[in-house]
C-alpha cells in the first residue's frame, strides 16, 4: 500500500489527538489520587475526621496577641514579608468585624463599639465544601479525605489562580515573583515556594502528622482552641457548644471549619 | 493552497512585517513575563485576573460568532453569505488560537499547562472549556480547509464534512456558555453570578464578532478583487443591530434586578464600573466611553436608511467592537473583582508589558487570520470569482 506524504502527515495527526484523548480518559478511570503525607503515618500524629478552628475574640485583647500567632505561621512556614499590599502573601492575618463579616455589615450598625474596633483573624476556613477545590483544573488544591483539610500541592498548581476568583474569604495568596528573597529567616522543615504558584494556610498538616496542634493554635495561649468537629467530646465542639460563634459567609453554603466566639 | 500565502503585495509583506514586530516585542516582554513572573502586570491580591483573562474572555465570543454566518448559509441556504462564510470561518480560528494565548500567557507556571491534561478534573470548568475550546478550534480548521479545496478543485465538498458543519454550529455557543460558566458559578463573586452571564456573552459575541467580520470584509473588498457580497455586509448589519439592541436590554434586566432588590452586594461593582466607589473610580471614563459607543452605534444601526450607507455602517461596527471590547474585555473581568472579598477596593491598571504582550497575542492572531484569508482570497482569485458553491 502506497502511502503520500499527505496522508501520512493525516494518520500522524489523528493518532495524536487520539493519543491525547485516550490518556485523558485512562487518567480519569485510573487516577485514585494517593494522598501526599499519608501512606507512612507517624504513631504519635493526632487523629481527626473533620479539623476545626475555634477563635475566642475575648482572649484577644493586645496587638501582640495577634501579632505573636501571625508570626508563629509565617515564620514556620516561611511566608515571606513583601511589603507592597498588590502582591502579598498571607496566611493569617486580620481585619476588622465589619470586613471580616462583610455580609453581616449592613445588619446591624448598633453593635457594641468594642467589637466594632475588634481586630479579627482571618485564614483559611478549611470548608466542607470548598469552592476553590471545585474550580481547580489540576487538583492542586484538594481536600484530604481522612480529615477534611484543604491541601495544596505546589508542585501541580499551575498558577491558572481560579482558586483565588473561587476563594470567598480572599484567604488565597499567589507568588507574583520569587518569595525567596523576602524571607527574613528560612525555616528549613518546610518548603519554600516559587514564583507563579497560589499558596494558603494548610491548617499546619505537617505538624498535625507528628502529633502537634496547629503553630497559631500554640501561640493563641488558648485563645484558639483546635480539635475534631466530628467527636462530641473534643475541646472544640465542647467550647462551641457552650458559647455564642458565628462564620463567615454561612449563606454561601461552603461549610467554614473557623468560628468565631464573639461572647454574649 | 498554503503555497498563496508567500506570494503577495508590497502592502501585504509590509502588513505581515509589521505585525511580526509586534509580535517580537510582545515575546521580549513575555520573556520579562516568564523570568520575573506575573508581577510584571497591574494584577494583584485581589484583582487576581486582569486584562489577560479580559481578552480571552472577548475573543471566546469572537469566535463563537462565525456561526452567525455559518448557520444561515449551511441550514436555510442563505446563499447571500455563500462567500462570506469562509471568512467567518477563518475568523473563528486565530481567535480560538488567541484564546488559548492569552490563557497560556496568564499561567504563573506555563511549563506545567500540560497538568491540565496530565490531573484531568471533571468538576473544574476549565477541563469542559479545554475540550469545547480545543474541538472548536480543530472543527474550523477541518471545515474551511476542506471546503476551501474542494472549491479550488472545483468539485463540490465531501459529503462527510456536513456533520461536521452541523457540529460546529452546535459547538459555537457551547464555547462561550462554557467561558461564562468559569465566573457565574463563583460564590461570593456577585456581579458575574447570574444566570444571565452566559446569554449576555452569547449576545455580546454575536454583535461584537459581526461587527468585526463586517469591518474585515470591506477590508477584503478594497485591497483584493474578492467582494464579499453587499447584501451579506447588509445582512451582518442586520445581526449586529438585533444582538446589539439584546446585549444593551440583557444589561437593562442586570441593572433592574442589582438595583430594585436593593441588595448592596449585586451592585457595588456596577456602581464601581460607571460612577465609582467609595472614591475609587478609575474604569469609569472608559465604561463611559463604551456607552457613548453604544448610543452612537444603536442609532447608526436601527435606523435603516443610515445602516444601508456603508460607511456609516462601517463607523457602526467599528463603534460597536469598540463598545463591547472595553464592556468584555476590560470591565466585566475587573469589575467582578471590586471590591474584594472583605469589601475592600483595590483598583487595577495594566502595565506596559501586560499590553505589549496583549498586543503581541493579538498580532500573532491577526498575522494566521491574514495568512488564512490570503489564501482564501487568492483561490477565489484564482476561480475569478465565480460564483461559488461553497
Amino acid at each position: 500500500m502506497a502511502i503520500n506524504r499527505r496522508d501520512f502527515l493525516k494518520i500522524a495527526g489523528i493518532t495524536t489527538l487520539a493519543g491525547i484523548g485516550g490518556a485523558v480518559g485512562v487518567n480519569l478511570i485510573t487516577n485514585k489520587g494517593i494522598e501526599a503525607a499519608q501512606y507512612l503515618e507517624d504513631p504519635k500524629s493526632l487523629k481527626g475526621k473533620r479539623w476545626g478552628i475555634a477563635i475566642d475574640i475575648s482572649k484577644f485583647n493586645t496587638p501582640e496577641s495577634y501579632q505573636k500567632v501571625i508570626d508563629a505561621c509565617h515564620t514556620i512556614h516561611n511566608v515571606p514579608l513583601i511589603n507592597n499590599p498588590k502582591e502579598e502573601i498571607k496566611w493569617i492575618w486580620t481585619e476588622s468585624y465589619e470586613h471580616t463579616f462583610s455580609s453581616h455589615e449592613y445588619a446591624n450598625p448598633y453593635i457594641k463599639e468594642a467589637l466594632k474596633k475588634k481586630p479579627f483573624l482571618v485564614l483559611c476556613n478549611h470548608c466542607d465544601n470548598p469552592p476553590c477545590v471545585r474550580v481547580c483544573p489540576t487538583k492542586a488544591t484538594f481536600k484530604r479525605k481522612s480529615d477534611g483539610i484543604v491541601m495544596m500541592d505546589m508542585h501541580r498548581c499551575i498558577g491558572c489562580r481560579f482558586c483565588m476568583a473561587g476563594c470567598p474569604y480572599g484567604a488565597r495568596s499567589f507568588n507574583w515573583r520569587d518569595p525567596r528573597p523576602y524571607i527574613k529567616k528560612q525555616n528549613p522543615e518546610f518548603p519554600t515556594r516559587m514564583k507563579g504558584v497560589v499558596e494558603k494556610c494548610t491548617l499546619c498538616y505537617e505538624r498535625i502528622a507528628i502529633g502537634l496542634k496547629p503553630a497559631c493554635v500554640e501561640a493563641s495561649n488558648g485563645a484558639m482552641v483546635f480539635g475534631d468537629l466530628n467527636d462530641p467530646n473534643s475541646d472544640i465542639r465542647k467550647v462551641l457548644a457552650s458559647n455564642y460563634s458565628i462564620r463567615r459567609k454561612p449563606e454561601l453554603g461552603t461549610t467554614p471549619c473557623v468560628f468565631y466566639i464573639i461572647g454574649g | 493552497m498554503l503555497e498563496t500565502a508567500f506570494k503577495g503585495s508590497r502592502i501585504y509583506w509590509a502588513w505581515i512585517i509589521f505585525l511580526l514586530a509586534i509580535i517580537g516585542i510582545g515575546f521580549i516582554f513575555y520573556l520579562k513575563q516568564f523570568i520575573v513572573g506575573l508581577g510584571v502586570t497591574g494584577m494583584s491580591r485581589d484583582v487576581s485576573w486582569g486584562f489577560y483573562i479580559s481578552q480571552f474572555t472577548f475573543l471566546v465570543g469572537i469566535a463563537a460568532s462565525g456561526v452567525m454566518v455559518v448557520l444561515p448559509y449551511y441550514l436555510h441556504n442563505y446563499k447571500a453569505f455563500g462567500k462570506i462564510t469562509i471568512l467567518g470561518e477563518f475568523l473563528a480560528i486565530p481567535a480560538v488560537i488567541m484564546c488559548m494565548l492569552f490563557i497560556f500567557v496568564d499561567l504563573g507556571q506555563p511549563l506545567r499547562v500540560l497538568n491540565v491534561i496530565l490531573h484531568p478534573t471533571p468538576n473544574s470548568v476549565m477541563f469542559y472549556d479545554m475540550i469545547v475550546l480545543g474541538g472548536y478550534l480543530f472543527l474550523n480548521i477541518l471545515v474551511g480547509w476542506t471546503a476551501l479545496g474542494a472549491e479550488r478543485k472545483g468539485i463540490a465538498p465531501p459529503k462527510w464534512l456536513k456533520f461536521f458543519v452541523i457540529l460546529s454550529i452546535i459547538w459555537a455557543p457551547s464555547i462561550h456558555t462554557v467561558t461564562a460558566f468559569l465566573y457565574s458559578g463563583l460564590p461570593g463573586k456577585y456581579f458575574w453570578m447570574s444566570a444571565l452571564l452566559a446569554a449576555q456573552f452569547l449576545s455580546s459575541a454575536f454583535a461584537s464578532g459581526p461587527a468585526l467580520l463586517i469591518l474585515l470584509a470591506l477590508i477584503v473588498r478594497k485591497f483584493t478583487k474578492f467582494d464579499p457580497g453587499t447584501e451579506a455586509i447588509q445582512a451582518l448589519g442586520k445581526i449586529v443591530t438585533y444582538f446589539m439592541l439584546t446585549s444593551v436590554f440583557f444589561l437593562g434586566l442586570k441593572f433592574f434586578t442589582s438595583f430594585y432588590s436593593g441588595i448592596p452586594s449585586y451592585g457595588h461593582s456596577i456602581v464601581y464600573l460607571y460612577a465609582g466607589l467609595d472614591g475609587y473610580k478609575k474604569l469609569v471614563p472608559i465604561m463611559w466611553i463604551s456607552n457613548i459607543l453604544t448610543i452612537i452605534a444603536l442609532i447608526l444601526l436601527v435606523i435603516p436608511q443610515l445602516r444601508k450607507n456603508e460607511l456609516l455602517l462601517a463607523i457602526a461596527s467599528l463603534c460597536v467592537f469598540v463598545a463591547l471590547w472595553i464592556d468584555k474585555g476590560f470591565g466585566l473581568i475587573v469589575g467582578g473583582f471590586v471590591p474584594n472579598s472583605f469589601k475592600q477596593i483595590t483598583e487595577y491598571w495594566p502595565t506596559i508589558p501586560e499590553v505589549s504582550i496583549s498586543l503581541g497575542v493579538w498580532a500573532i492572531g491577526f498575522l494566521i487570520l491574514t495568512i488564512l484569508y490570503k489564501v482564501a482570497i487568492s483561490i477565489r482569485e484564482e476561480l475569478g470569482d465565480v460564483d461559488v458553491h461553497h
